[in-house]
C-alpha cells in the first residue's frame, strides 16, 4: 500500500472530522505509531470539544422577537427601501401647503451637482438591483452595441470599465431617464450575489470637472465625481472603505485620454 | 419567500452563536444577526448557487468586521477581562463552567482573524472551503490560521497546566 505523506492539514481535518473514511483511517494508522503526534491531535480535539461545549447553550436560547425571520420578511414587505421612504415622505411634504417650499428647497438644493447624480443612481439601484428577473436590459455579452447605443444618446463616448481586479462581472446595462436627460446604467455583481451600478450622464456648467465625493441615500452609499464633461457616480449596499478602491478603479480606466 | 423561511430560519441559532462568540456582548450581536437577516432577505435572490449557511456567514462576518473597524477607529476598547464570558456561558454544571470559561477567555486572547476561523470550523462545522469563502482567503489561509490557533490556545493550556503540576507536587 502506497501511503502520501500525511500532512499538518490532514492532522487538523482528523480533528475536524472531514476526512474521507480511506484517509481517515491512514492518518489514524500513522497516529498509532507516532504517540507524541497522536497527543497533539488529541488535545486540539479536546480543545473543539470544550469550544462547542462552552457555546451550544447558546443556539437552544428562545429567539428574540427581533429575530423572527417571518416579521422580518413582513416588515420588508412593507417598507421596500429606505430610498423610496424618502421620496415618498417629500412628496408627501409637497402636498402640504408650506411644506411645499421646503420640498422646493430641498429639490433645488440637490438638483445640480454631483448629489443630484448620486441621488438618480441610488433611485436606479433601488429600482434595478433587486430585480431578478430584468435587471439589465442589454447583457455583458453585447456590450460593444450597449456602449455604441448608449454613447449615441448621451452625444458623448462611454467606456464600460472592467472591474474583474474587484471581483465584479459585468452583468450589462441599460438607459435610464433622470431629471437631467438620459444616463446609462451600468450593473456589476461579484460571486456573492452583491450588485454594484455605476451610472454616468453628461455635467451641465461648472460641474464639467469635479473631484470625488462619498455620497448616501438611504441605505445606498457610494461615489460621485465628474471627468471631462461625464459624471459618474457607483452606488451599493456596501461599507465605503470596500466602494472607495472601485470608484478608483473607474475613475482610472474611465477618464479621457 | 417560502424557501428563504425554510432555508434560513434554521441557521439563525447558528448565526446567533457565531456572532456572541465574536462579539461577545449579547445585544450587540443580535443586532448584528437582524441585521444580516434583514439584508438576506433583500438580497435573497441575488444569491448564486452554493451553500446558504456560507452565504449567511459571510453576510454575518462582514458586519462584523465593519462593526469592528468602527469601534476600534471610536477608540473603544475591550478588555480581556471585561470579555464577558458570563454572557456566553450559562446552562452548565459549576465544574464544567470553570472549564468552558477558561476555553473561552483563551480564544478572546486569539487574534480576531484565528479566532474566526476556529469557530467557523470547530464549532460552526463549515467546510475548509466554506470557512474560506466567508473570510474572503484562500484555504490555504484558512489551514495555517486554524493552525496557528490550534497552537496558540495550546500553548497557553500547557501553561496553565504546568501551573497546576507545580501546585500539585508541592502539596505532596
Amino acid at each position: 500500500m502506497s501511503q502520501r505523506p500525511i500532512t499538518e492539514d490532514d492532522l487538523h481535518a482528523y480533528v475536524d472530522q472531514a476526512l474521507e473514511p480511506e484517509r481517515r483511517a491512514e492518518v489514524a494508522s500513522y497516529l498509532d505509531e507516532h504517540p507524541e503526534v497522536a497527543s497533539r491531535v488529541a488535545a486540539f480535539a479536546k480543545q473543539r470539544e470544550q469550544l462547542r461545549g462552552a457555546l451550544a447553550s447558546i443556539a437552544d436560547e428562545p429567539l428574540p422577537a427581533e429575530l423572527n425571520l417571518s416579521h422580518i420578511i413582513e416588515n420588508r414587505k412593507r417598507r421596500p427601501l429606505r430610498g423610496w421612504g424618502a421620496i415618498a415622505a417629500m412628496l408627501l411634504l409637497g402636498l402640504g401647503g408650506l411644506g411645499g417650499w421646503t420640498m422646493r428647497s430641498v429639490l433645488q438644493e440637490n438638483s445640480t451637482g454631483l448629489s443630484a447624480l448620486a441621488q438618480e443612481a441610488a433611485y436606479t439601484y433601488g429600482v434595478y438591483a433587486p430585480d431578478h428577473v430584468r435587471p439589465v436590459e442589454i447583457r455583458a455579452s453585447d456590450s460593444a452595441e450597449f456602449t455604441k447605443w448608449v454613447s449615441n444618446r448621451l452625444k458623448q463616448p462611454v467606456k464600460v470599465p472592467d472591474l474583474s481586479v474587484a471581483g465584479y462581472r459585468l452583468m450589462g446595462g441599460r438607459l435610464v431617464a433622470t431629471s437631467h436627460g438620459p444616463a446609462a446604467m451600468l450593473m456589476y455583481d461579484d460571486n456573492r450575489g452583491d450588485r454594484l451600478v455605476v451610472l454616468t450622464r453628461p455635467m451641465s456648467g461648472r460641474n464639467q470637472d469635479t473631484p470625488m465625493m462619498p455620497q448616501s441615500t438611504g441605505d445606498v452609499a457610494g461615489f460621485a465625481w465628474a471627468d471631462g464633461g461625464l459624471g459618474y457616480t457607483l452606488v451599493g449596499q456596501l461599507p465605503t472603505d470596500t466602494l472607495r478602491p472601485i470608484a478608483n478603479e473607474i475613475r482610472k480606466q474611465a477618464r479621457p485620454i | 419567500m417560502k424557501d428563504m423561511l425554510v432555508q434560513v430560519e434554521p441557521l439563525i441559532p447558528a448565526l446567533r452563536r457565531y456572532a456572541r462568540a465574536l462579539m461577545r456582548d449579547r445585544a450587540a450581536a443580535d443586532d448584528l444577526v437582524q441585521d444580516c437577516l434583514e439584508r438576506a432577505v433583500s438580497r435573497w435572490h441575488q444569491r448564486r448557487d452554493g451553500s446558504v449557511r456560507a452565504w449567511l456567514f459571510t453576510i454575518l462576518h462582514n458586519l462584523a468586521v465593519t462593526q469592528f473597524r468602527q469601534t476600534t477607529a471610536r477608540g473603544r476598547h475591550m478588555s480581556i477581562d471585561d470579555a464577558g464570558e458570563q454572557e456566553l456561558v450559562s446552562a452548565a454544571a459549576q465544574e464544567q463552567r470553570l472549564i468552558y470559561r477558561d476555553v473561552l477567555s483563551r480564544l478572546a486572547r486569539l487574534p480576531e482573524e484565528q479566532r474566526a476561523v476556529l469557530l467557523l470550523v470547530a464549532v460552526e462545522d463549515l467546510s475548509y472551503a466554506d470557512a474560506a469563502k466567508v473570510l474572503g482567503v484562500p484555504v490555504g489561509t484558512v489551514m495555517s490560521r486554524l493552525s496557528r490557533a490550534r497552537e496558540r490556545l495550546q500553548q497557553e493550556m500547557d501553561g496553565a497546566g504546568l501551573g497546576n503540576v507545580v501546585a500539585l507536587r508541592s502539596l505532596k
